[in-house]
């Protein structure tokens, strides 16, 4: 198989939250410019129809990957045939430095246990299995870039190894009032005649890269 | 401040310090925190001692006692004015 050859792969729904903007796909869910980081991830969860009440208990890093995610699972129907094939392949820049900070300014007086769970990147892949009953490989990776040819080569990998049938990835960050969150759900079943598209480098980059979220 | 109000404060302190998605009417003060109640986990015990020390500077001699006193707002009220030291002044 050629290094960006689809393997019988597809991406079956993608989600891309960065610059107080929301896209299911190519369909524009949210735009409000105007709000803070804070605020926009709120508008989402009420725009989604998210019930998820654990959810506002989250630190910043799980609330974003848990509306990506809702967005990306949501779009596939994503349907388990075994919680122990899907997988979750997960990287960002910061880390949980967001969450670190605060963690580190409560030290003054008594931290918050709540906040403290939350100091390691990792949880939010955790959330997100919680959510939607992956028991499958997980893994998060820590880089400056999104490292879309190492990430696309792990999840196929995943999948030449026939334990992982699904697997959710992409890149999630946050810090401050800066944050994006890009993943993507890819199986070896084509799900949707319109949106699936081939598990390709180039379909990830295209996605990943453009503004708006749209790929050719 | 007399129980009535504490109860009160009580329940406005746990939604703020739990993020949780309820009003103070929600909350029944008998009713369990924890399980089939308000359904609050093991986490949620932690901050609820961190909130009895911060705000009402009490701090818990034996932790077997948490079952106890956080069992309902009720008795998370009774045990406070047990053993609230008088402000001076």
């Amino acid at each position: 198989m050629s290094k960006d050859s689809p393997g019988n792969y597809w991406i079956n729904a993608a989600a891309k939250i960065g610059s107080n903007r929301a896209f299911r796909n190519q369909e524009i869910l949210l735009d409000k410019p105007e709000l803070s980081a804070d605020e926009f991830l709120v508008a989402l969860y009420r725009e989604i129809g998210m019930e998820y009440p654990k959810w506002f208990k989250m630190d910043r890093l799980s609330k974003l990957g848990m509306l990506a995610a809702e967005l990306a699972l949501g779009a596939s129907g994503a349907k388990l045939d075994d919680p122990y094939s899907a997988a979750i392949v997960l990287a960002n820049r910061h880390s949980s430095l967001d969450t670190d900070r605060k963690f580190v300014e409560q030290l003054k007086e008594i931290p918050s246990p709540a906040v403290f769970v939350y100091t390691l990147p990792n949880i939010v892949t955790g959330e997100i299995s919680i959510r939607h009953k992956f028991k499958g490989e997980q893994a998060f990776f820590i880089d400056d870039l999104c490292p879309v040819e190492f990430l696309v080569n792990y999840v196929r990998i995943l999948f030449e190894e026939g334990n992982t049938h699904s697997c959710l990835f992409g890149w999630v960050d946050i810090l401050g009032e800066q944050f994006n969150a890009t993943l993507y759900s890819v199986s070896g079943v084509q799900e949707d005649s319109v949106h699936s598209i081939p598990f390709t480098s180039k379909n990830v980059y295209q996605y990943f890269d453009h503004e708006q979220g749209a790929v050719s | 401040m007399n129980r009535e109000q504490l109860v009160e404060e009580l329940k406005q302190q746990i939604i703020e310090q739990l993020n949780l998605q309820v009003q103070p009417a929600d909350i029944v003060a008998s009713d369990p925190l924890f399980n089939e109640g308000l359904g609050l986990d093991s986490i949620d015990a932690l901050e609820l001692i961190v909130l009895m020390q911060q705000k009402y500077r009490i701090k818990l001699a034996n932790a077997e006692d948490g079952p106890k006193i956080f069992q309902s707002v009720d008795t998370m009220a009774d045990f406070i004015l047990a053993n609230q030291t008088p402000q001076a002044g």
